[in-house]
């Protein structure tokens, strides 16, 4: 299947983004490739824009089947959230299962004010009531397929689509 | 070699010794506790990670803090925490070991943390406990203490991030130490290249060297140019006979002052374990110094006790 030029995506959801900034509004990317999108959207709309990234493994719902990541990032929120309108940033949406932990997680640093939800795909397959309010391109993909956003070493973004093994 | 240590396909199950214990299975605890650290200094101290299971503190010999930094992270993880002082319940009326651990499993315990005075009661119930269980020595006779000599490795890291170019003095009691053994173990894991031992023959453990380690009797020679100085506890109660002239000579030739520290780099950082004997292996001025990093090692202990218990509790053997 023909896959989207991510690069371009990007610019089609900072174009989207743009209008709904205000004061108090924030960048927080998802890891990893969330917190790479959330970066460069921040140099897109505005350097003074705070940006944070949240590696959820420990709001996972599967540990107690897989365990922790072998690999887990510190989350930086170096901002207040209490009343802060977030700008929740992840690469692509399927199941919904990292959006409901993000969630958790980022209570845990305050509440909120709102919530927005920015992804460069969806890629349906939704297991949880989410939906983002921001969409760079809505894709099928199957069951099974895994769909990845890359970087490569320019720091430019692709996608790969990994086969159902 | 079969490690009891580890699950059949390599994973960490119970925190023994950190003998045995690959680089990459060191890296990862130390890893997690970086982003533990972070959890310490939000507006909820707390992630879901064992919501739900239940960890024993089972203390057979008195430990405060230890006791509380296992304590405050397991509460941190979401877990349930019961901690017992053996020593003044059912052990005082002569129930066995293994009689007070299935007592606790058939309270539905998921993870036991374990001090003992007897080396090797870690392992003792780590091959009694079904395989659902995890164990955690936290401190067993002279032998081992690896949560204490990771979190010294993780507080070394971080401000000293390069191991493979660090010189690391030790200082002190290291016979009764099973501080030490971990520390030692775990800094040449990780590829510090120099570790120096300083301590008088009399608190020598025999063959020392076979750990890699250079030996000094004379302190002011050990603590040149190094980065990292650890000091030990001067263990009295486990002292028996005399190994030691007095606690004043002790000072004198051994504790760390303004004046021998300034013989190390001039970066370089203090560490100790705790608890602190003033005045008899460390001088008030240092301990509560500009290089002193004794506080942030007891922070960093809570995260690298919740590292080491989410790791466990999500490698089960099957």
């Amino acid at each position: 299947m023909q896959l989207p030029d991510a690069e371009q995506l990007l610019v089609t959801l900072a174009e989207r983004i743009r209008p709904l900034l205000r004061e108090n509004t924030a960048l927080v990317g998802i890891y990893s490739g969330g917190a790479w999108l959330a970066e460069r959207l921040q140099a897109m709309l505005g350097s003074d824009i705070p940006l944070g990234t949240l590696d959820i493994s420990f709001y996972r719902d599967d540990f107690s089947r897989i365990g922790l990541h072998s690999q887990v990032k510190p989350s930086s929120i170096n901002f207040d959230v209490e009343g802060a309108h977030v700008l929740l940033v992840d690469d692509v949406l399927y199941t919904g299962r990292t959006i409901r932990g993000a969630l958790n997680e980022l209570f845990d640093y305050g509440r909120p004010a709102s919530v927005t939800l920015a992804v460069l795909v969806d890629r349906g397959g939704r297991e949880m009531p989410v939906e983002a309010q921001i969409v760079g391109a809505r894709l099928d993909i199957k069951l099974g397929e895994s769909l990845e956003l890359a970087r490569d070493a320019s720091g430019k973004f692709h996608f790969i689509l990994h086969e159902a093994a | 070699m079969n490690n009891p240590q580890l699950t059949r396909d390599g994973k960490l199950k119970h925190l023994l010794s950190i003998e045995g214990l690959p680089k990459a299975i060191l890296n990862q605890i130390l890893d997690t506790a970086e982003s533990f650290a972070g959890v310490s200094e939000r507006e909820v101290k707390k992630v879901p990670l064992l919501r739900g299971k239940t960890v024993c503190n089972i203390f057979f010999e008195n430990s405060t803090r230890t006791r509380t930094t296992f304590e405050i992270a397991a509460k941190r993880l979401s877990a349930d925490v019961v901690s017992l002082n053996v020593g003044t319940s059912s052990q005082a009326k002569g129930e066995t070991i293994l009689d007070t651990v299935d007592n606790l499993i058939a309270m539905h315990a998921d993870m036991f943390v374990v001090r003992h005075s007897q080396s090797g009661a870690a392992h003792f119930i780590a091959r009694h406990v079904p395989p659902h269980i995890h164990v955690i020595n936290a401190g067993d006779g002279r032998h081992s203490h690896p949560t204490q000599g990771l979190l010294d490795v993780f507080t070394i890291r971080r401000y000293k991030p390069d191991m493979h170019n660090l010189r690391v003095a030790i200082v002190g009691d290291l016979l009764h130490s099973r501080v030490a053994r971990s520390e030692i173990h775990s800094l040449s894991t990780l590829g510090v290249p120099e570790i120096r031992i300083i301590a008088p023959k009399t608190l020598l453990p025999q063959e020392v060297e076979r750990f890699g380690v250079h030996v000094y009797h004379d302190m002011r020679a050990g603590l040149k140019d190094v980065d990292v100085v650890m000091m030990l506890r001067l263990q009295n109660e486990r002292m028996s006979g005399a190994l030691l002239p007095s606690a004043q000579e002790y000072f004198k030739c051994y504790g760390l002052t303004q004046d021998k520290l300034a013989l190390a780099k001039p970066d370089a950082i203090v560490l100790h374990p705790g608890p602190m004997n003033r005045g008899v292996e460390i001088d008030s001025a240092v301990a509560d110094g500009s290089q002193s990093v004794i506080l942030p090692q007891v922070t960093n202990g809570i995260a690298v006790r919740m590292a080491v218990m989410s790791i466990l509790a999500g490698n089960p053997d099957q």
